[in-house]
């Protein structure tokens, strides 16, 4: 009877396919626009990563052009940081805000849809960049001057331009994400009870508008240098390109959690609900993000130990860097606590989950040693550095992104993912992107510098096994496609509470109607009681019961 | 962002395509919406006042030398008509919450007045400056700045000028539905204050 209702219910409140090509300010399908774009530049980013490390398989430059190879890395960088993972996070956010808290949309649908809207231009843009005079950008994604004022105007002005169109988006989404989180929760839910990735969508929102704006004024001022002749960054006509890293690492530093923090929140939902526990400190994980933000926006410097920052400034950026691991310890303990003795499904986004954690943890560790000023200046502009950061945003962020990504994906689609195929993408992932990024620490410590394309032979054979890594995260997306394709088709039904979760997105059916609940939904339990009854017991029989108290059973 | 915000009257949800999920008429979220959206603004100014405190602390001599003297009288005149404005313009609140809406329309009137005044003046010490964009660090870093502000300026009078077009139709703003005035309010309070800063760091200190 349940079913009948479901599928009729459906039938009549489903969004058609085209809708998902316009202008349509249902949260649900911004989401699922970001979605899609972010993965369509991941594929494309990912492929100038593979451009990149066939070069750099030998130590000549024999692949592409010394030219060719820095527009393929500055595009790598800019399109895998604006591209991807901040609209990926966007996408989630998108999605499952308003799902989460019970609303029935974002409280400004209309700008949500132009926020989106702008961040295709920016990437179409910064693609064709390729074809202007002078070709695409060649300073890198942090394009600092004087470099990139003398590496060809065209291709870096319209660099400038999409930054500028997706930042725009970014603090647009950021406006939108708090306002809805403060004003459109259901009655019963305070923020204490709220799903631990919203606290991360508002400790990421706080950081995006109180930073991305200072990249932008960078961007205007570093415009005004390459178009009308001024010198705010240009050493020659008496400019500090100084002044520019700073105002650039203001934003950049906490770029790194605007990319982390979403997906440290979706590990936050994913974990407990596949391991059948309450999440171990809650308040604490919550917090914790809001310290990150914090942390993040007095760190910058750490990335100009080497550019001139006298003595006393830099132990205050190392001190402050090390204290960051304090939160963020914090989420790690709590998140192996969460998953310790819990009755663990092992399915394909708890495999990501636990991937994520052990990844995450090594990029985090490197961190630390970075944030030390002398280890710093020994391995500045090095593979390690490389290293360091693809565990954190390839092993972290990548890996909480896919865990979040087969979590949601029944509630998304309405049917299940093909497990055998998923765990298959888990694992070429997980041992393809080890093989690529591990051995770049080596190589920093023997000395080799970042962003070349020419190298000593010396370093040639842990290259190859690098490349090697790389082309193995190339096929791991084989497996991902096929997946996504054949679940899409031919995957079992979902229903609206398969994994048996305690978060509100659960109790409509699955894909969601288009008004998100038929009626308001019922706050039953915390987001994470699992089975613990009033004296705390924990039991499969009291998840089951809880479950149909409010009907959200229904498979 | 503004212009869309205050497009709808206080009460009213924009029609969605399609579903019901707009809440974009709830005054109270727009009210959010654009504070928070100012705090996104105040950091662009952050990120520009900051890059000219640090030139003006590294560099030998400032303004470098050559570079013209700023005059004080037209632009202290400005920032008194613009300071002056602000509360003019929290008259016309007061009027509107009284339902007077020629009040609203008056006092919003000649705060339009005042900002065009601004923004000729402005022009005018643009144009009798003897130093151009590129001239030196200074130079730009004036220009940067005070151009910026004058882009603040122009698009809280657009908003100023669009709640006097959308007064004109009677009981489109009433004691009881008026927040396309708060928003033009709150934006024109914020450009105000950013210049009181600028002002005293590029022309006093």
């Amino acid at each position: 009877m349940t079913i009948t209702v479901e599928s009729t219910h459906m039938e009549h409140q489903q969004r058609k396919w085209t809708d998902y090509f316009t202008f349509c300010t249902d949260h649900k399908v911004i989401g699922i626009q970001y979605l899609v774009t972010s993965f369509a530049f991941y594929f494309i980013g990912g492929a100038f990563a593979e451009v990149l490390r066939t070069e750099l398989a030998t130590a000549d430059p024999d692949f592409v052009t010394p030219a060719m190879y820095n527009q393929f890395m500055t595009l790598h960088g800019t399109i895998m940081i604006f591209l991807w993972i901040v609209p990926a996070g966007a996408a989630f956010a998108n999605y499952l805000i308003p799902l989460m808290i019970g609303a029935d949309d974002m409280a400004f649908p209309t700008l949500n849809a132009v926020a989106f809207w702008l961040t295709p231009p920016g990437g179409i843009l910064l693609l064709l960049s390729f074809f202007v005079d002078g070709g695409a950008a060649q300073a890198g994604w942090t394009s600092y001057p004087p470099l990139s004022l003398i590496s060809g105007v065209w291709g870096q002005e319209i660099w400038i331009l999409s930054v500028l169109l997706v930042g725009t988006s970014s603090i647009l989404g950021a406006i939108n994400f708090v306002t809805t989180i403060f004003k459109m929760r259901i009655k019963d839910m305070d923020l204490h009870s709220m799903p631990l990735f919203c606290w991360s969508m508002l400790a990421t929102s706080a950081l995006i508008l109180l930073s991305t704006p200072v990249l932008a004024a960078a961007l205007v001022l570093l415009s005004f240098d390459l178009i009308a002749g001024t010198s705010f960054f240009n050493p020659t006509g008496g400019g500090d390109p100084v002044v520019y890293q700073h105002m650039f690492w203001f934003y950049s530093h906490p770029a790194v959690y605007i990319m982390i923090l979403p997906f440290f929140g979706l590990i936050s939902d994913v974990l407990p609900v596949h391991a059948r526990k309450p999440i171990f400190g809650y308040r604490a994980i919550a917090y914790s993000s809001l310290a990150i933000s914090f942390l993040g926006l007095i760190v910058w410097a750490h990335h100009m130990f080497t550019s001139g920052t006298p003595g006393w400034l830099r132990i205050f950026f190392m001190a402050a860097t090390m204290l960051i691991a304090v939160p963020t310890g914090i989420k790690i303990f709590s998140w192996c606590a969460t998953i310790w003795g819990g009755k663990i499904n092992l399915n394909t986004a708890m495999c990501f989950g636990i991937g994520f954690i052990a990844t995450f943890l090594m990029g985090g560790l490197t961190g630390v040693m970075l944030s030390s000023v002398p280890f710093d200046i020994h391995v500045h502009d090095t593979y390690f550095v490389v290293g360091h950061f693809h565990y954190v945003l390839f092993g972290g962020a990548a890996m909480g992104l896919f865990a979040g990504f087969y979590h949601w994906f029944p509630k998304m689609t309405g049917r299940m993912i093909n497990e055998p195929l998923g765990k298959a993408h888990f694992i070429l992932l997980f041992i393809g992107l080890n093989i690529t990024f591990l051995p770049m620490h080596e190589l920093g410590l023997l000395g080799m510098n970042r962003r070349i394309a020419l190298y000593d032979i010396e370093f040639q054979p842990l290259n190859q096994l690098c490349t090697l890594g790389a082309y193995l995260l190339a096929v791991s997306t084989v497996p991902f496609v096929i997946n996504v394709f054949l679940s899409l088709v031919k995957g079992e039904k979902a229903g609206r509470n398969p994994w048996r979760a305690f978060t509100l997105e659960w109790q409509t059916s699955s894909p969601p109607a288009i008004e998100n609940f038929d009626e308001e939904p019922v706050l039953w339990a915390g987001p994470y009681d699992y089975g613990t009854d009033s004296e705390g017991v924990n039991s499969e029989e009291n998840i089951e019961d809880m479950l149909a108290e409010v009907g959200a059973n229904s498979k | 962002m503004q212009g869309s915000a205050i497009q709808q009257p206080q009460g009213t949800v924009p029609e969605q395509s399609g579903h019901h999920g707009g809440h974009e008429g709830h005054p109270d979220h727009r009210l959010f919406g654009i504070a928070l959206f100012l705090v996104a603004e105040s950091s662009i100014f952050l990120g520009l006042f900051t890059a000219y405190i640090i030139y003006k602390t590294i560099m030998p001599v400032w303004p470098p030398e050559g570079t013209p003297e700023l005059e004080l009288l037209l632009p202290g005149i400005n920032t008194i008509i613009l300071v002056s404005s602000s509360f003019v313009m929290h008259k016309g609140q007061t009027a509107i919450k009284k339902n007077d809406v020629s009040g609203l329309q008056l006092w919003f009137g000649i705060t339009a007045v005042m900002g065009i005044i601004f923004l000729v003046g402005q022009m005018y010490e643009y144009f009798h400056l003897e130093m151009g964009l590129t001239t030196n660090l200074f130079a730009s870093s004036f220009y940067a700045l005070t151009g910026f502000h004058g882009l603040h300026v122009t698009f809280g009078l657009l908003l100023t000028l669009a709640v006097l077009w959308r007064s004109r139709k009677p009981g489109h703003y009433t004691s009881e539905s008026f927040f396309g005035v708060e928003a033009a309010e709150l934006y024109w309070h914020f450009v105000d204050v950013i210049w009181i800063i600028l002002f005293i760091l590029v022309y006093l200190l």
